[in-house]
């Protein structure tokens, strides 16, 4: 049995220009479906089919891509997973994290919710998939990963501890079908009153180093911290836990 | 002889043969893309184009010019005259003594030639080249023989069967070599196909002192971009390879073939040569690819074919990819055939058909795509550099004598402070000049040398329509790239004449900074005091130098500070590469050494303390060499350092 796999991809935003390009974690989601079943791969976007970031996406050998048309202002998730339930899929591909819009970040979640999938978060990896089983690695902090073997069919979320996404032709990208599919959207109630601004970087905190030598700096700016005040909860109760949470904002003055 | 009949026959018939092989090796090459040449101007331009422009290349080398001319004017002569003679039977003496002449003058080169043969060096081919001495001298004696008795010095039938015998091998033999080889792919091939190269060059702006260095755009959109295969090649473009004499004066000039990377131009045409006639490199004679093992491929296992992919069993990429685009080799080549031409045609179709620029390329052209810099840094920090230097935006100025054209040596902390001395020199001589800021774009010179020409012609085009909003009359730039790109490459997409005719309609002066700073020294606007350092040499830059003839600016300057330049052996028209150019730096293929290492080398061999140049890529390849070394400025540094009057 051959195995189905969908990647979706969005419009990215640079992050130093701001311009539209291919979403760097959307990206590496089409690398690995590339990987999983080669040019057998679908990829999907929801927006507007002339736009010029998916030759972007098609450049890296696609042979073609589907476009559910549509306007900004509408909802991708409805219609995703509308087009998801009418194919026989198995995995889905996305990125972590969006780029513009809502590109990936939440669409994994709600589209297993609709569909009533799992979602796996953060992979790097897809080792194989056998017996309506995939062997999957997920990305953990530091270069760790996690072995999970998944049922499917699921939501994939690609970290960017995956495969990068291999160069963009620009004859590939050219010639490549572009299929525009109709779809009846709804306008995305909640996202009309959203506001947008630049992301600023979470202010760090100072650590204090007294290294005198290049190799004590570079040792403190990679050793992994040693906080040592964490803690490791797994056999206290949810609501042990949720407060051992709460405290640390607490403490951190994150909510006062 | 005692055959009368024999010779003529024996003539006839090879030539008749040599215009078969003409005809098909015609055929091979039309095999090519189209392209337009003047078939009837370039015919008749031909001799002068011989006789003046190939000759002022071997010139250089006057053992072989002289011997050159002495042959092949020889053959040219004794071939035409054996023709009258032997074969229409004009049996005029004084036509008789003529060829006798023309043949002792052939004689007496081809002795040269087989004495250069008797221990040649390295960047000769070897194998059917070291039998067309022998070939030359056949054919001389040859004839030689066979005319005395018609100049009336020996009696009719001398000699008798034995003699006819001799000498009837003798005319098979040589006139084998000198037309029927010339074009069934014999070593004459050269002459052949040489004289046909001169006549429909690509290029012929180059001839009549001219230079013509700009790429020619890619057409986008089309069935290939770029050259997979020998066909998708210009018609033209396959007959220069043919052309070539494996003579190997590029090979010895090519920095990427000294630094060991698997690079050799003569092997590189002659893999042309392979893949538009078809076969295998198996009979090639002359020093193979480098190796960085040692080993490499084993003559014969290219393979090529007009319809084969090139980089699919005849060349591999790497080979492609380690051209600097230095065009030391164009330069050399004494049958003017443009290797870098035909490289980047290749990685055009490896960048936008395949997708495979080696190492740091795929992110260098993402970014310029997304960032217009290749580094991918914010477009809006590109004039943070000149925060402090009060100089004026073309967004407010609008109308300016010079617009400064910074280059992406902006977002680089070393060449910022070349573009800081730049600057302040400028200042110096109350230069009305502006830049454009954040406005400007990269030149698009490293994504064209990598093969995205689409990124660049969008570039180029995007720049234009930016500078099409302003007037100015000059551009002055510190970077020979984009000098290059600006003066050479931007004219095929400005068909509104933002820089053909600019806003005064007499067209935008394009200018190196030292072109310009020499334009102000010699008027008087900058008062420098002598330089007292030590010894100086300069490195031309190859996009200064060979791309755009500057080879005498950078040095003026410096002798107006009293500097006694230590030339460099490879110097001029002959400097050597410092690396950077080409997107080498970004693909960087492994070789045995570094270039730079190599251009430190020339340098330290003057025993300069200091090497002026003229280009921040060189200045940072150089100054990539590890210390002890020379220092390394730019001659806008130096001439800063000299400037009479503090500036306020
Ligand atoms: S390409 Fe030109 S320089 Fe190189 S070997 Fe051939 S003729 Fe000589
Ligand atoms: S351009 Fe320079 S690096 Fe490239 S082949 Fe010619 S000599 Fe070698």
């Amino acid at each position: 049995m051959s195995l189905n796999v969908v990647s979706l991809v969005s419009v990215g935003r640079h992050p130093q220009s701001g311009r539209a390009r291919r979403a760097d974690q959307d990206g590496r989601a089409v690398e690995l479906g590339l990987k999983l079943v080669a040019k057998a791969l679908s990829v999907v976007h929801v927006g507007d089919p002339d736009d010029p970031v998916l030759r972007q996406y098609a450049g890296m050998g696609l042979p073609s891509m589907t476009i559910l048309k549509q306007d900004k202002s509408i909802d991708a998730v409805p219609i995703l997973s509308q087009f998801l339930q009418q194919e026989k899929i198995d995995i889905v591909l996305t990125g972590v994290r969006a780029e513009s819009g809502e590109s990936s970040g939440m669409v994994p979640y709600l589209l297993a919710h609709a569909l009533g999938w799992p979602v796996v978060a953060r992979v790097a990896d897809i080792v194989s998939v056998k017996d309506g089983e995939a062997q999957v690695l997920l990305a953990l902090p530091r270069g760790q990963r996690r072995a999970v073997s998944v049922k499917l069919p699921f939501i994939a979320s690609v970290d960017h501890a995956a495969e990068i996404a291999r160069q963009s032709a620009f004859a590939l990208g050219l010639r490549a079908s572009i299929e525009s599919v109709e779809s009846v959207g709804e306008v995305d109630r909640i996202r009309v009153d959203w506001q947008e601004s630049v992301a600023k970087s979470r202010p760090k905190r100072l650590k204090t180093v007294k290294a005198k030598t290049a190799a004590e700096r570079f040792k403190a700016a990679t050793a992994k911290p040693e906080g040592g005040t964490g803690k490791v909860m797994k056999n206290e109760t949810p609501k042990e836990k949720a407060r051992a949470i709460f405290d640390l904002l607490l403490e951190e003055k994150v909510i006062r | 002889m005692v055959i009368d009949w024999l010779p003529s026959v024996l003539i006839v018939t090879l030539l008749v043969l040599a215009v078969i092989g003409g005809v098909r090796r015609a055929n091979l090459w039309r095999a090519g893309q189209p392209d337009k040449v003047n078939i009837v101007a370039g015919l008749l331009a031909m001799p002068k184009r011989y006789l003046h422009d190939l000759h002022h290349v071997v010139e250089r080398d006057k053992y072989m010019s002289r011997i050159h001319v002495a042959t092949a004017g020889g053959f040219v002569l004794s071939m035409a005259l054996v023709i009258l003679v032997h074969v229409f039977g004009v049996g005029h003496q004084l036509l008789a003594g003529a060829l006798l002449v023309a043949l002792v003058l052939m004689f007496v080169g081809a002795l040269f030639i087989a004495k250069r043969r008797f221990n040649p060096p390295s960047r000769l081919s070897k194998g059917p080249w070291m039998r067309l001495p022998k070939s030359l001298l056949t054919f001389a004696v040859t004839f030689f023989v066979l005319t005395l008795p018609m100049a009336g010095v020996l009696p009719e039938g001398t000699g008798g069967w034995l003699l006819t015998i001799v000498l009837s091998i003798g005319i098979v033999l040589s006139l084998s070599e000198m037309l029927f080889g010339m074009t069934w792919g014999g070593p004459m091939k050269h002459a052949f196909a040489g004289a046909l190269h001169l006549a429909f060059h690509r290029r012929p702006e180059r001839f009549g002192g001219g230079r013509s260095t700009g790429l020619k755009p890619a057409e986008l959109g089309g069935k290939v971009h770029g050259v997979a295969k020998p066909s998708d090649f210009k018609w033209n473009q396959l007959l220069g390879f043919d052309a070539c004499v494996q003579c190997g004066k590029c090979e010895a000039m090519c920095p990427a073939f000294a630094a060991g990377q698997p690079l050799n131009p003569k092997k590189l045409i002659q893999d042309m040569v392979v893949g538009l006639a078809g076969g295998t490199d198996a009979n090639y004679a002359g020093s193979p690819y480098p190796a960085a093992d040692g080993k490499g491929k084993a003559l014969g296992e290219a393979q090529g074919g007009i319809n084969n992919v090139i980089t699919a069993g005849l060349i591999d990429a790497d080979t492609l990819w380690s051209c600097t685009t230095c065009r030391a080799c164009v330069e050399e080549c004494p049958m003017m055939i443009e290797h870098v031409d035909a490289i980047v045609d290749m990685r055009r179709f490896l960048t936008m058909e395949k997708g495979k620029t080696p190492n740091k390329g795929a992110e260098i052209l993402e970014n310029i795509i997304a960032t217009d810099n290749p580094n991918g840094h914010s477009p809006a920090s590109r004039t943070h550099w000149a925060a402090d230097q009060n100089l004026p935006l073309m967004k407010e100025k609008k109308v300016v004598d010079v617009l400064f054209w910074v280059s992406d040596g902006a977002f680089d902390m070393r060449s910022q402070r070349i573009l800081r001395a730049f600057v302040s020199l400028m200042k110096a001589a109350n230069v009305d000049v502006a830049i454009l800021g954040d406005e400007e774009r990269d030149s698009g010179d490293v994504a064209r040398r990598l093969g995205d020409d689409a990124t660049f012609q969008s570039l180029a085009k995007r720049n234009l329509a930016t500078l099409s909003q302003y007037e100015f009359n000059k551009i002055v730039t510190t970077d020979p790239h984009a000098y290059h790109c600006l003066r050479n490459e931007y004219g095929d997409f400005d068909d509104d004449g933002v820089l053909s005719k600019g806003a005064s309609g007499q067209g935008v002066e394009i200018l190196h900074h030292t072109t310009f700073l020499n334009q102000l020294v010699q008027q008087g606007l900058l008062k420098l005091d002598a330089f007292k350092g030590g010894k100086v040499t300069y490195h031309d830059p190859c996009y200064l130098g060979r791309y755009n003839g500057e080879y005498d600016a950078p040095r003026e300057l410096l002798r107006s500070l009293g500097i006694e330049i230590a030339e460099m052996e490879r110097s001029g028209f002959r400097s050597r590469c410092c690396g950077g150019g080409g997107g080498a730096p970004i693909t960087d293929i492994p070789g045995e050494r570094r270039i730079a290492d190599m251009r430190m080398e020339d340098v330290i061999a003057t025993s300069a303390e200091l090497v002026a140049v003229g280009c921040q890529q060189c200045t940072a390849m150089l100054e990539g060499v590890v210390e002890p070394r020379p220092v390394v400025k730019d001659i806008a540094e130096i001439l800063v350092g000299q400037l009479a009057e503090e500036v306020h």
